[in-house]
């Protein structure tokens, strides 16, 4: 009786989790494994084939921009992480316990604001009549108005204001961990500053960093809004492209195609970033 | 000024705000011996041995090590190692880096800090141990690792901020016995930082009793037990009955006293303070030097000058082997306490017994209050 009251509820407290997983994760995937794997060989009748894959390869504009995607996405994780590291560092060790959660919750506050809200607020900043550049046309800095909008360097700029966040929460968990004296045993025997960060500081927030650096590549190389809004037609953001197939073209089979591709993509860099650093998911991800 | 003592240190003080935690201090430790700071804790002896070790700057005074005054220098250069109270040994190192971390801090090469570290490893009787992770170890040979780690970059004082507080007694015990032992093998000075006195009495050289902020009395743990020069050090070395009274009759060193509870004693005055006739003490006897026998096989008490008498019955019997106690119920219904020898036999003491408690007045201990 008792052990099928325990059944009972595992299974109750299990089933949306599983539903979730199935009805949303598993079975579009599915179904868009399928859609990429067909081609349209006359109106409504469809072959199995590779086409659109064998498209993918055999058209530059398509992999190029994939590969644009994931070295800007990597620079924006490096920018994120060299920016972060420091902000979580002070917030998690040098800040006293009641200006840490104010620190923390003033990390949080722009994510109250939605993504697209933000996007526009960077407009308005930096459009060729926005504040910087009649700012800048005022004091006599300039003598004509600066587009500082539609370049990499915006674009980038404005992923890692919206990802930061993820960087820092996973780095401020592990560096809270870590016992002061272990920083002080590194001075005590003889480290410097950069040895202590480099031996001591930096191996043991490495779970924190690798798990910070996967959820904000993931974000970055998967986002829409900011490289659209930011970087106009020119960001040439592979999610860009999938968009394309799927409203502006209708062509479902190379979206799904496209759509596969990219998250193949981020998962072989991820992979390979967590062989690099010696981690595993179970490690980092699942730990924080 | 002499290089003969490792350390020095000249009325050094420390305040937090409108906080002193430590108050002209001055000691000077000679080489190669084994010296322990014990406190309560709150009483700042850790905050002098971070300044020892450079991680505070002292508000006042200075710190000489091998006779040089090291204010102006960071803490790592410093050659004052340190072994922390939760060791902070680097979990994400194995054993052989966390010992070999120093001296590539120093920039030593390889084939050097390799033999170096078999060799303290050696030492420190753990030779195969090496390649083991932080986690792997026990906690004893935690202890030993976190002091090989600072004893392979030979330093010139060793501080250990209360290393066997997260042991388990036994453990505790046996490695009490094996720092006195690493001590004399490494032969450095160590500067050990507890509140527990048993540790600090069984393997120092030399004790400085600590309390808010001041050295109480520093010597050795023999003179601390038998001769404490203040009330909070006859208190916190050692265990005690404790009585206030009122001075009676002074002659030189001698008194006699009546305490709160209306008893009559003779004593003897320590420490530097004056009393008064009338004055109020606080007294010490250590149970120890109360001998206890049955009150029916005596003749009413000899009453012989010097001698502290008192009768009571046995409130409870706290067998420990050889270090058995009672707690006899006075006169003044206070509990005292007298260390007793139990055989096992059929004569031995039980509660309910009326018992005859002497001890003599060279052993109460009074202090002016």
């Amino acid at each position: 009786m008792q052990k099928d009251i325990t059944r009972l509820s595992f299974i109750l407290l299990f089933a949306p989790f599983a539903l979730w997983i199935v009805l949303l994760i598993i079975l579009p995937h599915i179904g868009m494994v399928i859609i990429s794997l067909r081609e349209k060989v006359a109106p409504r009748v469809y072959e199995f084939s590779f086409a659109q894959y064998i498209d993918f390869v055999q058209e530059p504009i398509y992999w190029n921009t994939l590969l644009r995607t994931g070295s800007m996405s990597l620079l924006v994780t490096v920018l994120a992480l060299i920016i972060g590291f420091p902000i979580a560092y002070y917030i998690a060790k040098i800040a006293g316990k009641r200006s840490k959660g104010a620190l923390f919750l003033l990390c949080l506050i722009p994510l109250w604001v939605s993504d697209l809200i933000r996007a526009f607020g960077w407009i308005l900043l930096l459009r060729e009549t926005g504040v910087i550049s009649t700012a800048l046309q005022k004091t006599g800095l300039v003598g004509q108005p600066v587009e500082f909008l539609y370049n990499d360097a915006t674009v980038i700029m404005g992923l890692v204001y919206t990802v930061i966040l993820f960087m820092i929460v996973p780095l401020v968990s592990t560096l809270d961990g870590m016992d002061d004296a272990m920083v002080e045993a590194g001075y005590n025997l003889g480290g410097n500053g950069p040895t202590v960060l480099r031996r001591i500081i930096i191996p043991y927030a490495m779970p924190g960093i690798v798990s910070g650096c996967i959820v904000v590549f993931m974000l970055t190389a998967g986002s829409y809004l900011t490289p659209i809004l930011l970087g106009g037609k020119n960001s040439s953001w592979f999610t860009e492209q999938i968009y394309e197939q799927f409203i502006s073209r209708y062509n479902w089979e190379s979206g799904a195609a496209f759509g596969f591709l990219l998250l193949f993509f981020t998962s072989v860099v991820v992979w390979l970033g967590l062989k690099i650093s010696g981690q595993t998911l179970s490690s980092t991800v699942a730990k924080s | 000024m002499s290089a003969e003592y490792d350390l020095e240190c000249l009325d050094v003080s420390k305040n937090f705000g409108s906080v002193r935690a430590v108050q002209e201090v001055s000691f000077k430790i000679p080489k190669g011996s084994f010296f322990s700071i014990l406190g309560p804790s709150g009483c700042g002896k850790t905050t002098l041995m971070r300044m020892i070790a450079g991680f505070e700057d002292p508000s006042q005074g200075d710190i000489h090590i091998k006779g040089k005054s090291v204010l102006n220098t960071a803490p790592n250069k410093r050659n004052v190692k340190m072994v922390f109270q939760h060791l902070a040994l680097f979990p994400m190192m194995n054993v052989f880096e966390n010992i070999a971390y120093g001296l590539r801090c120093r920039g030593e090469a390889s084939a050097e800090v390799n033999r170096k570290v078999h060799d303290v490893l050696d030492r420190i009787a753990l030779p195969d141990v090496g390649k083991r992770e932080i986690h792997q170890l026990s906690g004893g040979q935690k202890q030993r690792i976190a002091i090989a780690r600072c004893m392979v970059l030979d330093p010139d004082v060793l501080l250990l901020d209360e290393p066997l507080g997260a042991l388990d007694l036994k453990l505790r015990e046996a490695m009490k016995i094996e720092l006195k032992l690493l001590q004399h093998q490494f032969d450095t000075t160590f500067i050990y930082i507890t509140h527990d006195q048993s540790e600090a009495l069984v393997m120092s050289d030399n004790v400085a009793i600590m309390n808010d902020g001041r050295f109480e009395q520093v010597g050795t743990p023999q003179e601390l037990y038998h001769d404490p020069h203040t009330a909070f050090v006859a208190g916190f070395v050692g265990d005690n009955n404790q009585w206030t009274g009122k001075v009676h009759q002074l002659s030189g060193d001698r008194v006699d006293l009546v305490t709160q509870t209306g008893l009559n004693m003779a004593g003897h005055l320590r420490g530097r303070a004056q009393a008064t006739k009338g004055g109020g003490l606080t007294l010490y006897v250590r149970p120890e030097f109360i001998k206890t026998r049955k009150a029916k096989d005596t003749t009413p008490a000899d009453a012989s000058d010097g001698e502290n008498t008192l009768t009571g019955k046995i409130d409870s019997l706290l067998f420990n082997g050889a270090n058995s106690r009672i707690l006899v119920r006075g006169p003044g219904q206070e509990l005292i306490e007298a260390d007793v020898v139990l055989t096992g036999g059929t004569d031995d003491l039980k509660p309910g017994d009326t018992v005859q408690l002497t001890w003599p007045a060279e052993q109460t201990m009074c202090f002016a209050a």
